[in-house]
């Protein structure tokens, strides 16, 4: 009993924090407090400047830190000199290597489309509700509608949920990484419920989401709790190192491996339910649904690659050493994802619901590599998200403009898509080739994205898993092609859709999707042979920084 | 040789046409299909005057180019033909532009006049010779998908009928499932072989040879089976009747004359030459799903109402013939089948343009709805004789001389595939000829009284067909010249040879009898 409680003060007492103040490279982490001083000056111009003027404020601050944080984060890859993968920051409890950088860099960009997509207003009015306190259909928020009021809260919001994005995927132990995902979480929940038409659907949406989301952090942390039992520390690397070693001071004699495998079991369905892979992925067509359009673009993004880049890291870094206890497990669920999910898509009506299964879908192949545990893997998968994500905000910002007549509301039915391409042959063609390569046509991003991950999993003898993958795909590719279909060779239907003009935001997210699908399928390599790693090199520890020191 | 980038030319000319095409305004429909006529004619010339600096005896692969894409996987742009690559390519740049001749009026009342399909036309053109020039295997995959979207939309949104949205989704399906398998064997092949050039897999020191058997023959059929797809062969034929019967002529005469043949081709190239052990593995049951093809295509051929649905089944029993040749493993054999795929491409090609002809004058192409055309339309009834005897195969009509080779190589192999494939034949004559009677001979109804014959530009576009058809029946030893060296390689790196020809008959059957018990056992 005595030795017991002095080996739990021992594992207590080791982070010496107060004894060595940490050094902190700010350089390194520029990138994210850039987006943090903004969001919080966002909730400050709230306070003190006048309504009128918010948004171009509000707007500009945030459209400006997400660049300038992107630039500071490639400026940020640049100096990490060549040959060390980056440092770990304050007792490693925010790892800045290339990788993260790369995740980093992603969402950041994507999240500016998003913002422009958030930031779309047509004649005064945006895809937000007048003002979100208001119950649906009371006088109240007639009111509100008719003086045009605006939550212009929606940006600093966005930023905050952006910062969580960026540190999650960057965590170097598991507390941060939990910390990150509740930045990220919070005011995601807040975003879903603020649609402007149909109001109910979209708060009925928020609540779900906050519901699972707040159970799914539950696992989360009490995974983390049983990780922490096992090898007394939260630190990543501490973690992979009592793993290596068959256990924590605890358990020094063995018999720990029932909460590791509890703990990773735990920690992976907080995880696989960010994502959205089967069986967690129930959330996700309900809020895609009930969330305006410009918010499940930025979900459907930022926030799948955010999730995946914590995935990768949590499943490669600490739990890499026992790649052999969490590969089943995760064989069961990309089965499952690619499998169930594509097949429910089948049957769906409703363009948002269809996109919703087809993003669990992709995150099922994202799955793939993640299962080969290898740089490829690595490598495959950071591509295929960043593939993913550009034609997946394209897809969303063209359903921004379908709508059932002009100033009505978005038509997401499919029925009241047939003949758009007659009427609107560039829009269409815009949608049906993100469908395209959502479905892994050669020249278009998502084919290279689709050989990288699947190249990755064979490699690492995954070849059943690649042959349900294909299989998956062929299943995809059948409603993807419907709409295709509804779209070209039907006839335009009585009362078919209004295609409004798209606005110069909203027009730039389309075609920087279109560019980046297309320039990714053709010309891949810029992006393959400079941004993620390169085969052959160790995985460990020069592709994902796990302690501290490192760069400078 | 040259360093002249003969092939890239040849791919980039019809891709820059479609899009020059598709980008002209509406009202310039007439316009967009000059343009597009001179495009193809532009590339058959340059493909011409390419095959014409083909030197038969030369390396095996010529007018090569290799440039990096994706260096990352290994992946190249690399491009070169052989003798039977050459003549294929050769064979789309001829059929295209007569297409497009033959196609001039079809898409006048589409919305945009037609723009669209010719710049879809240019497009799969660009493709198809990519497709068979392509010497990565990467390179051949986006080739071989890519070239599902055009063909996709000429059915679907240019298609004739009910059924052509769904004929055009089977047809997508179909080709994507067997086109995902297959990117399962592309990837394996990277994956085990470590390289994407062909000629670096192929032949005893290629990065296959010391393939495992049991991965060999699962990479195999990874191929196999999307070639089958789209060759097609039963039982995975369904989509082609389908398809056919919903394309405009034009589409047809490009999906059953060159698009099928990407998979006789690549069964040729890639499924034998890559897995030689594989390939010998699956010879018999091959043989025998060819067989299958030839007597089934050609019975349901008869019993067709439709003249598209029709030729489309004799393409299914004529792809038989081909795939047995193929697999036969003889030099006969395969550069039967070689000479074939042209020969059929041309074969088709004209039958399928004269109902193309029919079909423009009273909108219908049941074989019910026409009697008696001959007496008021002679040219295009006898184009429609001749090009159907080339169907069958008569002498004198280039299809004898493949078909034949295909059964003396098939007989070398063992005799009795070669008599039971010998009932397709038969039965060719029947539903050609039978087809032929029941449309342009006896009297003619009223309905028909105001049919025209054939005017000058259907005549232009019909016409070449019919003479290559002749003059390659009576002397197609340019073809086979260039041909051959590439079927002895191919034979060599599958390790096959022709077997003697004086060998004791009983000798012959114990011997090839104890294989047949060996390939069907398993």
């Amino acid at each position: 009993m005595a030795s017991m409680a002095s080996s739990a003060q021992a594992v207590l007492a080791s982070p010496a924090i107060t004894e060595n103040p940490p050094q902190i490279d700010y350089w390194l982490l520029s990138p994210m407090l850039v987006v943090f001083g903004a969001a919080v000056v966002g909730v400050l111009i709230e306070a003190f400047v006048p309504a009128a003027r918010r948004r171009t404020i509000q707007l500009g601050l945030a459209l400006a830190s997400v660049a300038a944080a992107f630039v500071l984060t490639v400026l940020v890859a640049g100096s990490l000199p060549a040959g060390e993968a980056g440092a770990g920051i304050a007792f490693g409890s925010v790892a800045v290597d290339r990788v993260s950088l790369f995740i980093q860099g992603t969402v950041l960009v994507l999240g500016f489309i998003s913002l422009l997509l958030i930031a779309e207003n047509r004649r005064g009015e945006s895809a937000f509700a007048a003002q979100a306190a208001a119950v649906p259909g009371s006088e109240e928020e007639r009111e509100h509608v008719l003086a045009g009021s605006q939550h212009t809260e929606v940006y600093p919001l966005v930023l905050f949920a952006l910062l969580g994005m960026q540190l999650f995927p960057a965590s170097g132990d598991f507390l941060t990484m939990f910390i990150a995902l509740e930045v990220m979480s919070l005011p995601l929940y807040l975003l879903c419920g603020l649609a402007r038409r149909r109001r109910l659907f979209s708060q009925e949406a928020a609540v779900k989401y906050f519901l699972l989301g707040a159970f799914s952090s539950a696992f989360f942390l009490f995974g983390i709790a049983m990780v922490y039992g096992y090898a007394g520390s939260v630190s990543f690397a501490e973690v992979a190192r009592a793993i290596e070693e068959g256990g924590g001071p605890l358990f020094a004699d063995g018999g720990g491996q029932p909460l590791l495998l509890l703990g990773i079991g735990l920690v992976g369905v907080g995880l696989l339910f960010k994502v959205g892979a089967v069986p967690f992925h129930n959330w996700k067509p309900d809020v895609y649904q009930g969330a305006p359009t410009p918010i499940t673009a930025l979900m459907a993004s930022c926030t799948l690659v955010a999730a995946f880049g914590a995935l990768l890291r949590v499943f490669y870094v600490p739990f890499g050493p026992s790649a052999a206890d969490w590969a089943p497990m995760l064989w069961v669920v990309a089965v499952l994802t690619m499998v169930l999910a594509a097949v429910i898509a089948v049957t769906q009506r409703d363009i948002k619901r269809l996109l919703a299964y087809s993003s669990v879908v992709h995150a099922g192949f994202v799955l793939t590599a993640v299962i080969a545990a290898s740089p490829e893997g690595l490598a495959g998968a950071m591509f295929y998200l960043a593939a993913y994500g550009f034609t997946t905000i394209g897809a969303f910002a063209v359903v921004t403009l379908v709508r059932t007549h002009e100033n009505g509301p978005e038509a997401n039915e499919l029925s009241q898509w047939a003949g758009l391409g007659r009427t609107s042959p560039l829009l269409a063609g815009s949608l049906a080739l993100f469908l395209l390569a959502f479905a892994g046509i050669p020249l278009t991003s998502g084919f290279i994205g689709k050989f990288a991950v699947f190249q990755a999993a064979m490699a690492a003898g995954a070849t059943p898993l690649v042959v349900v993958g294909v299989l998956s795909s062929a299943v995809t590719a059948f409603f993807y092609v419907r709409i295709i279909v509804l779209m070209f060779f039907a006839e335009p239907s009585e009362g078919g859709p209004t295609v409004v003009r798209a606005g110069a935001f909203t027009g730039s997210a389309i075609a920087v999707g279109v560019a980046a699908t297309f320039l990714l399928g053709v010309f891949p390599s810029p992006v393959l042979d400079n941004l993620i790693p390169q085969p052959g090199q160790p995985q460990d520890e020069s592709l994902l920084a796990t302690s501290e020191g490192g760069a400078r | 040789m040259t360093d002249f980038p003969w092939l890239t030319l040849a791919i980039a000319l019809p891709a820059l046409g479609s899009a020059a095409v598709a980008l002209l305004p509406r009202e310039r429909a007439e316009t967009a299909k000059r343009a597009a006529l001179g495009v193809t004619a532009a590339t058959l010339v340059l493909v011409a005057a390419m095959a014409a600096q083909f030197a038969p005896s030369g390396d095996r692969l010529q007018f090569t180019e290799v440039y990096p894409w994706i260096p990352r996987f290994g992946v190249n742009y690399a491009v070169g033909v052989d003798g039977i690559a050459l003549v294929l390519i050769l064979m789309s740049a001829v059929l295209v532009p007569l297409v497009v001749l033959a196609a001039w009026r079809e898409n006048d009342d589409a919305p945009d006049g037609g723009k669209g399909y010719f710049a879809l036309i240019l497009a799969l053109e660009a493709m198809m010779i990519g497709v068979f020039a392509a010497t990565d295997v990467f390179l051949f995959y986006v080739f071989f998908e890519a070239m599902l979207i055009p063909v996709y939309f000429m059915i679907g949104r240019y298609g004739r009928g009910e059924q052509r949205r769904a004929a055009a989704v089977k047809f997508l399906l179909y080709s994507l499932l067997g086109g995902l398998l297959m990117l399962v064997a592309v990837i394996g092949v990277y994956v085990y072989g470590g390289t994407f050039l062909w000629s670096e897999l192929v032949g005893g020191q290629g990065a296959l040879a010391e393939l495992d058997p049991m991965t060999a023959r699962w990479l195999f059929l990874g191929f196999f089976v999307a070639f089958a797809i789209k060759a097609p062969m039963w039982p995975v034929h369904t989509w082609l009747p389908t398809a056919a019967g919903a394309s405009r002529p034009g589409t047809a005469v490009l999906l059953v004359g060159v698009l099928d043949k990407v998979g006789t081709y690549g069964m040729l190239r890639y499924c034998l030459e890559m897995f030689p052990g594989a390939a010998t593995w699956f010879v018999w049951p091959v043989v025998v799903l060819s067989l299958v093809s030839i007597v089934y295509g050609a019975v349901l051929a008869v019993v067709q109402s439709d003249m598209m649905r029709l030729i489309a089944y004799t393409s299914v029993s004529h792809f038989g013939f081909i795939t047995l040749g193929v697999f036969v493993m003889t030099s006969q054999g395969q550069s039967g089948a070689a000479l074939y795929m042209v020969n059929h491409g041309f074969a088709t090609g004209a039958l399928f343009l004269v109902v193309g002809f029919l079909i423009a004058r009273q909108g219908s192409s049941a074989i019910a709805d026409y009697r008696g055309v001959q007496s008021k339309a002679p040219v295009l009834a006898g184009v429609f004789l001749v090009s159907g005897l080339a169907g069958l195969a008569l002498p004198g009509l280039s299809p004898f001389v493949s078909e034949f080779l295909v059964f003396i190589g098939t007989y070398a192999f063992h005799p009795v595939p070669a008599v039971i494939a010998s009932v397709g034949v038969v039965l060719a004559a029947l539903y050609i000829l039978w087809m032929y009677q029941r449309t342009m001979t006896g009297p003619l109804p009223e309905g028909l009284a105001r049919l025209r014959d054939l005017s000058r530009r259907e005549t232009l576009a019909v016409a070449p067909l019919v003479a290559l058809l002749v003059v390659f029946g009576v002397y197609p030893q340019p073809l086979l010249d260039v041909i051959n060296p590439a079927v002895e390689a191919t034979m060599q790196s599958v390790g096959a040879t022709d077997p003697a020809p004086q060998i004791d008959a009983a000798e012959v059957s114990s011997g090839h009898g104890a294989e047949g018990e060996e390939g069907g056992g398993h």
